[in-house]
C-alpha cells in the first residue's frame, strides 16, 4: 500500500510538471530522472490501483475471513483461529470434494491432452485443406462454458438426448449420464474434455510449428519414418509445451464451476461437488463466508504449488539448453 | 502409393474427429430451426425436417434476450477498452521507462497472475456489495479492467520495437507520452488486436461473476440468460436452442475473423509460461 500511495502522489505531481513544458530543456539530469519516475508511476497507477483493490486486498481479506466466523451478511462475528480449517479437514464432505476434484482432473487432463496432441500432429502435415480442420478443432475454445453446458445438457438428456438414442441404435441400454452418481462426474468430464480441446489444440499446434523444419529434413535424410520422427524429434522438443498445457489443464480442473452448476449442481449425492462449486455453495448459498474463505485459501495454496512446480521446471529446462 | 494411402487415412481420421467435435454445435443450429413437435419427439432427428425461422423471433418474446446480448456486448466492450488502456500504459512503463522500484513492481504484477480469480471472489463480492454495485455495469466491469496477462503480452511486443526508432523520436524532442501515443500504439496494432479479441471473449463468456452480482432480469448477461432459458417450464427445446444459437453466433464470428490473433495471443502465453 505504501508503494501505491507513493505512486499516486508522484502521479499527480507529474501532471503538474507536464504542464510546464519549458522545464524539460532547462532541467538538470536529476529533474529529468524524477520526471521519468513520475511519468512511469502515472502509467502504472491505473493497473496498480485496480490490482490493489481487486487482487491484493481481497487476498489479505480472504486470509482474514478464513480465521473468523461471520454472520450471514458477511460481517465478522468472532476470531476463531484455525477452526475453520479444522472443520473443513474433519468434515467428510470437504475431503470428498478434494477427491472428486482430483478424480475430475485425472479424467479430463490426460485424455484431453492426448486427443489434442494427436489432432495437432495430424493437422501439422502439409496436406491440403488443413485450415478447415484447424478451424474445427479450435472451435470449442470460443464457445463459453455457459452455453456449451446447456447444449450438452440436452445431449445427455436421459430419454430425448442424442447420446442415448445413438446407443439405442447400437442396442445398448440407455446410460443415466447425469442422474447417476456413478456416471455424473464422467459425463461432466466428457463435456469438459470437449470444451478444453480448442485451447489444448491451439497451444500444441503452435508448439509444433515452433520446431524448425530442418530438424525434420535431417531426420528424413536419415530415413526416419513419421512415427519415429514424432517420438524422437517432435515429442522431446514439444515437452515444455506439453508440460505447460498439463499444468494449465490441472489448474483449470481445479477452477471448474459453470459446467458443474449447469449440468449437475454438484449432485447427485455430491458426486460432482468440485472445489469452486463447494466454495460457491458455502459462501453464496449457505452464507458461511469464513469456511468459504478457508476453502478458497486451500485452493490458492494448491494452485500456487502447481504454478511454482511449473516455473521451477521451466527454469531448469531453460538452464539445460 | 503408400503415401497416397497414408494421406487418405489422415483425411478420414480428421473428418471423423471434426464431425464429432463439431456435432454439438451443428446440433444446436439444427435444433434451433426445428418445430416444437420435432424438437421434443422420440426418436430425436439428426437433421431438421422443418425450417422454423420463427423460433428466433419467438425467443426474443419469451426472455429479454436482446437485453442480455446488449448487456454482454456493453460489458465485454468496456472491459476490452479498459484492459487495452491500462495494460498498454503499464506495459510501456515496463518496456521503455526507467524508474525506481521497477523490479519490485514487476514482481507484483507476476504475483497477481498466481492468484486465481476464484480465490478472491468472496471479498470482491463483499466489496462490490458494500459499494452498492450489485446489479450495475460498474460492478460487472471495474474488477476486470486491469490485466497482468495483457500487460505481459504488450510489454513483450513493445520490447521488440527497434531501439533506433525510440532514439530518433527522442532526438526530435518527442517525449514519452507522444512517443507512446503516436509511435508505439500504432505500431502495436497486432498485439493490441490479440489482447482485444482475448479480453472481449473472456468477458463475453464469463459466468460465475455475473451469476453472483446480477439479480434483476434486465442486468443478466447471455451466459446466465441462456441457462435460465432451460428452467422455463413453458419453453420448448427448439426455443432454448434458438437462444443458444444466437448467443454462440458472435463467438463463432469472432473465431472466423480472429483465429490468427487469438492463436498468437495464446502462443505468447504459452511461451511465457
Amino acid at each position: 500500500m505504501g508503494e501505491l500511495n507513493k505512486s499516486m502522489g508522484l502521479g499527480t505531481r507529474s501532471q503538474q510538471q507536464a504542464s510546464s513544458k519549458a522545464r524539460v530543456h532547462t532541467g538538470s539530469l536529476k529533474i529529468q530522472r524524477l520526471r521519468e519516475n513520475a511519468l512511469a508511476y502515472t502509467f502504472l497507477a491505473p493497473s496498480l490501483i485496480l490490482f490493489a483493490v481487486f487482487m491484493f486486498y481481497p487476498m489479505i481479506k480472504s486470509v482474514y475471513l478464513s480465521l473468523h466466523s461471520t454472520d450471514p451478511a458477511g460481517n465478522v462475528a468472532a476470531y476463531v483461529g484455525l477452526d475453520n480449517f479444522a472443520t473443513l479437514f474433519s468434515s467428510g464432505q470437504f475431503l470428498q470434494g478434494i477427491k472428486v476434484t482430483l478424480l475430475f482432473a485425472l479424467l479430463t487432463v490426460p485424455v484431453g491432452i492426448l486427443l489434442a496432441l494427436v489432432l495437432a500432429a495430424l493437422t501439422h502435415s502439409k496436406l491440403r485443406g488443413m485450415r478447415i480442420f484447424q478451424f474445427a478443432f479450435s472451435l470449442p475454445m470460443v464457445l463459453s462454458v455457459g452455453s456449451s453446458a446447456v447444449i450438452w445438457k440436452f445431449l445427455f438428456h436421459p430419454t430425448l438426448g442424442m447420446f442415448n438414442y445413438v446407443l439405442s441404435l447400437l442396442h445398448i441400454n440407455p446410460v443415466p449420464w447425469l442422474t447417476s452418481p456413478d456416471w455424473a462426474l464422467f459425463s461432466v468430464a466428457i463435456m469438459t474434455i470437449w470444451m478444453n480441446l480448442g485451447f489444448n489444440y491451439i497451444i500444441l499446434s503452435s508448439g509444433l510449428q515452433g520446431i524448425p523444419d530442418d530438424m525434420y529434413e535431417s531426420a528424413k535424410m536419415d530415413g526416419a519414418g513419421p512415427l519415429v520422427t514424432f517420438w524422437r524429434i517432435s515429442m522431446p522438443l514439444l515437452s515444455p509445451t506439453i508440460f505447460f498445457v498439463t499444468v494449465v489443464s490441472i489448474i483449470g480442473a481445479f477452477q471448474s464451476f459453470a459446467q458443474i452448476n449447469i449440468l449437475t449442481k454438484g449432485g447427485p449425492v455430491n458426486s460432482t461437488n468440485v472445489f469452486v462449486y463447494s466454495i460457491y455453495q458455502e459462501a453464496f448459498v449457505n452464507f458461511r463466508f469464513g469456511t468459504g474463505s478457508a476453502q478458497a485459501i486451500v485452493l490458492f495454496v494448491v494452485i500456487l504449488l502447481l504454478t511454482m512446480i511449473q516455473f521451477k521446471w521451466v527454469e531448469r529446462k531453460v538452464h539445460y539448453q | 502409393m503408400k503415401r497416397h494411402l497414408n494421406s487418405t487415412l489422415v483425411y478420414v481420421l480428421l473428418t471423423i474427429a471434426a464431425a464429432l467435435i463439431l456435432y454439438p454445435v451443428i446440433y444446436t443450429f439444427f435444433m434451433a430451426v426445428m418445430s416444437p413437435e420435432e424438437a421434443s419427439a422420440y426418436p430425436p432427428s439428426f437433421f431438421p425436417h422443418s425450417f422454423h425461422m420463427d423460433n428466433f423471433t419467438e425467443v426474443f418474446e419469451i426472455v429479454p434476450i436482446a437485453a442480455f446480448i446488449g448487456n454482454t456486448f456493453l460489458i465485454s466492450g468496456l472491459t476490452m477498452i479498459g484492459q487495452l488502456i491500462t495494460a498498454s500504459l503499464a506495459a510501456y512503463a515496463f518496456a521503455k521507462m526507467e524508474f525506481k522500484g521497477k523490479n519490485f513492481i514487476f514482481s507484483m504484477f507476476v504475483a497477481t497472475m498466481m492468484i486465481p480469480w476464484e480465490v478472491t471472489i468472496i471479498p470482491n463480492y463483499l466489496t462490490v456489495r458494500s459499494w452498492n454495485w450489485l446489479d450495475t455495469y460498474q460492478g460487472l466491469t471495474v474488477p476486470f479492467l486491469a490485466t497482468a496477462f495483457g500487460t505481459f503480452l504488450l510489454r513483450q511486443f513493445f520490447l521488440q520495437l527497434p531501439k533506433e526508432l525510440f532514439e530518433a523520436a527522442r532526438m526530435d524532442g518527442c517525449g514519452h507520452v507522444r512517443y507512446f501515443l503516436f509511435h508505439v500504439l500504432p505500431l502495436s496494432r497486432p498485439a493490441l488486436g490479440t489482447l482485444a479479441v482475448y479480453s472481449f471473449l473472456n468477458m463475453y463468456n464469463s459466468y460465475l461473476w455475473p451469476l453472483l452480482i446480477t439479480n434483476s432480469e434486465n442486468m443478466r448477461t447471455v451466459q446466465i440468460g441462456i441457462s435460465m432459458l432451460e428452467f422455463q417450464e413453458s419453453t420448448s427445446w427448439n426455443l432454448v436452442f434458438a437462444g443458444t444459437a444466437l448467443v454462440i453466433l458472435p463467438s463463432l464470428l469472432l473465431l472466423i475473423f480472429g483465429l490468427k490473433q487469438l492463436v498468437r495471443g495464446m502462443a505468447a502465453g504459452a511461451l511465457k509460461g
